[in-house]
């Protein structure tokens, strides 16, 4: 099983004469371990195909089956599970700012009732040290670097054991180091733990990390060129 | 900054590394989630969070709930001594049964009604005794500045016991003698020093009630109302000497008292058989319902007391439904966030209950000491019965809880703004 299959999944925004098209007939399937990359202009339709098979929107036509659920007709409810087993990483973090480190990545794991409090500190403290912030599990986001907020957003995002994770431009916010740092940090987990990642980008210095480079162009896959290892 | 650590050191955590469990399987488990009391915490505990963290926004919060508690404890304290003191005087009556006028609305303004009534219930076996009681209001001339002031004249046959004042009963041989009155001693101090001067000549003082000298022999306790500021008590015939235009045949009201054993259900039947309907035959209890009826339906008093709680009850939940909606709206981003991680929107909406849960709590406590200090400076003021008791408080706080509530389920529909699709 793949954890994304997508075929003839279609989406338009507005109805009647003001219906858009944004996406067209798109086939995409993302293996187990493998990085893809979603490239393409603004208006493409790379953020609405990001947060369709993240089960944040409604399907409208088509067939995504995203880690073994078929989305289309999924109810709410089912959408909102689903959610729990996907990282998600997005441009600006958005860590709760009242919160810790550890809190933040804590939060990924409160819907998963098997954990208990200590289980689940302790789990968030370990994956923060993973991601190179030992130390700093009990600062606020206010305290941190951009970089650094964003390691924690990959801790958070990695807490839930997810088969997926989708990121949304994970380097635009950050210098060139850091978003290497975290770039890196993804690739190794695709790596190590197996986890497919989708990732968002327009940033040409992270094209390397890929396994697969997807263009999108008028809400249609224009080119899809697997990366030489 | 801290490095990023080697690919072959990476996730220590890694179940399947540690040994602490078998790799994942392909097909993704199904997660059960905390049970709804677990979740529930969980929520409130993050609401708790939320508003710790903004301290300006969380005092002025509990301040808004704290205004509420107090108008409200204020309100309702004041409709609680209107009723009491309304029905104090009723209260300290020694009786089974009692007759009174149907027109009669309220003690102080009465009707009068046949003296003969009370001979006739007599002629029930078993009724004990039947005691006539006068009451009216009269003008009390202050001993020292000689300004003049409405009293409340109560008076019946001392010696019957049909009062229950604390200090009445030493009094009883006095108040026998001609143009001799009982003194309340809760009544305001704008009917003059009355305690200090009996103290001060150790003996009766002069008073002028009605324009007829009279002779205060000591002091009883009764408390003012919202119908009298003073009382005293007399004997029936210095009542009628003070109320001159009172006929003799005309009470206002009769204490009956029937003998031990007696079913009092069962008497008022026989009783209202027996007399005609132009005096109503009602117990203690009933007494006292229509006394505060009259306060509560035919005066705006009652009304305005009960008013003035449910505006503070508004003006709170107001407050409440703001702060949480701007908290919402500032969290926006943060809830959707939430959103995406999974998190419900039934989750979500608990938060913003909780919060409002918190805030009730918050200000009611300092609103429930605050009002307590209240009633101390309002009581020593009007000298009315202000009574912060277990049941209002926690009357109040019912009332605080579900204005908050209500609050938190106005601004949860802000939450629908939150959509995690837009965080990309």
């Amino acid at each position: 099983m793949n954890p994304v299959e997508l075929r003839g999944l279609s989406y338009a925004y507005g109805e009647g004469e003001l219906r858009r098209p944004v996406l067209r007939n798109v086939d995409l399937t993302v293996r187990t371990g493998e990085i893809v990359l979603l490239t393409g202009p603004s208006g493409s339709g790379k953020t609405t195909l990001l947060t369709l098979i993240g089960a944040l929107r409604a399907m409208q036509e088509g067939s995504a089956r995203v880690l073994g659920e078929e989305l289309m007709d999924a109810t709410e409810t089912a959408r909102v599970r689903l959610r729990r087993r996907i990282g998600f990483i997005f441009q600006n973090h958005n860590l709760l700012g009242f919160l810790t480190a550890r809190q933040n990545v804590a939060m990924a794991l409160e819907q998963d009732g098997a954990l208990g409090e200590a289980a689940r500190l302790d789990r968030a403290g370990r994956l923060l040290g993973a991601v190179g912030l030992a130390g700093h599990e009990d600062r606020v986001p206010a305290k941190l670097s951009g970089g650094q907020r964003q390691r924690v957003s990959v801790a958070r995002a990695l807490a839930a054991d997810p088969g997926l994770i989708l990121a949304d431009e994970p380097t635009a916010a950050l210098d060139k180091a850091s978003g290497q740092e975290v770039v890196q940090l993804l690739r190794n987990l695709a790596k190590s733990r197996g986890v497919a990642i989708l990732l968002v980008t327009h940033d040409p210095r992270i094209l390397d990390i890929a396994d697969r480079i997807v263009a999108m162009e008028d809400g249609r896959i224009v080119q899809s060129d697997t990366v030489p290892g | 900054m801290n490095e990023i650590p080697r690919p072959e050191t990476l996730l220590p955590w890694a179940p399947e590394r540690t040994g602490e469990a078998p790799p994942p399987a392909a097909a993704a488990p199904r997660r059960k989630g905390p049970g709804l009391l677990a979740a529930t915490l969980l929520a409130v505990r993050l609401a708790w969070r939320q508003l710790r963290a903004e301290k300006a926004r969380l005092a002025s919060a509990i301040a808004g709930v704290l205004f509420a508690c107090v108008l409200v404890f204020m309100q309702l304290g004041f409709r609680g001594a209107l009723f009491e003191s309304a029905t104090n005087l009723i209260g300290s009556m020694r009786g089974d049964l009692f007759l009174m006028h149907p027109m009669t609305l309220a003690s102080f303004r009465p009707e009068p009604l046949p003296r003969v009534r009370a001979q006739q219930a007599l002629a029930l076996p078993e009724v004990e005794r039947a005691a006539p009681i006068y009451l009216a209001q009269s003008t009390w001339r202050n001993p020292v500045d000689g300004s003049r002031r409405t009293i409340q004249l109560i008076g019946v046959d001392v010696a019957a016991g049909v009062l229950d004042f604390p200090g009445l009963a030493p009094l009883v041989d006095q108040l026998k003698r001609a143009d001799t009155v009982a003194f309340d001693r809760s009544s305001r101090p704008e009917f003059g020093p009355i305690a200090a001067l009996l103290a001060e000549r150790g003996g009766p003082i002069e008073a002028e009630i009605g324009n007829r000298r009279m002779d205060v022999v000591g002091l009883i306790e009764i408390g003012p109302s919202f119908g009298a500021d003073g009382n005293v008590v007399l004997s029936e015939v210095n009542f009628r000497r003070v109320v001159k235009e009172r006929q003799v045949a005309a009470v206002d009201l009769v204490a009956v008292k029937l003998r031990p054993g007696t079913d009092i259900a069962q008497a008022q039947a026989r009783l209202r058989a027996l007399l005609p309907p132009d005096v109503m035959v009602l117990t203690q209890e009933e007494l006292r319902a229509h006394e505060r009826r009259y306060w509560e339906e035919a005066t705006p008093i009652g009304f305005i007391f009960a008013f003035g709680s449910l505006m503070g009850l508004v003006v709170g939940m107001v407050i409440v439904y703001q702060i949480l909606f701007s908290d919402i709206a500032s969290h926006q981003k943060e809830y959707a966030t939430l959103k995406a991680m999974g998190y419900s929107g039934f989750y979500l909406a608990r938060v913003v209950l909780g919060a409002a849960l918190i805030l009730a709590v918050a200000g009611f406590i300092p609103g429930l000491v605050l009002s307590w200090f209240l009633y101390g400076v309002v009581a020593d003021a009007t000298f009315l019965p202000l009574r912060l008791d277990l049941a209002l408080a926690g009357l109040v706080f019912g009332m605080i809880f579900t204005m908050c509530a209500l609050a938190g389920l106005l601004a949860v529909r802000k939450l629908r703004d939150a959509n995690p699709a837009d965080m990309f």
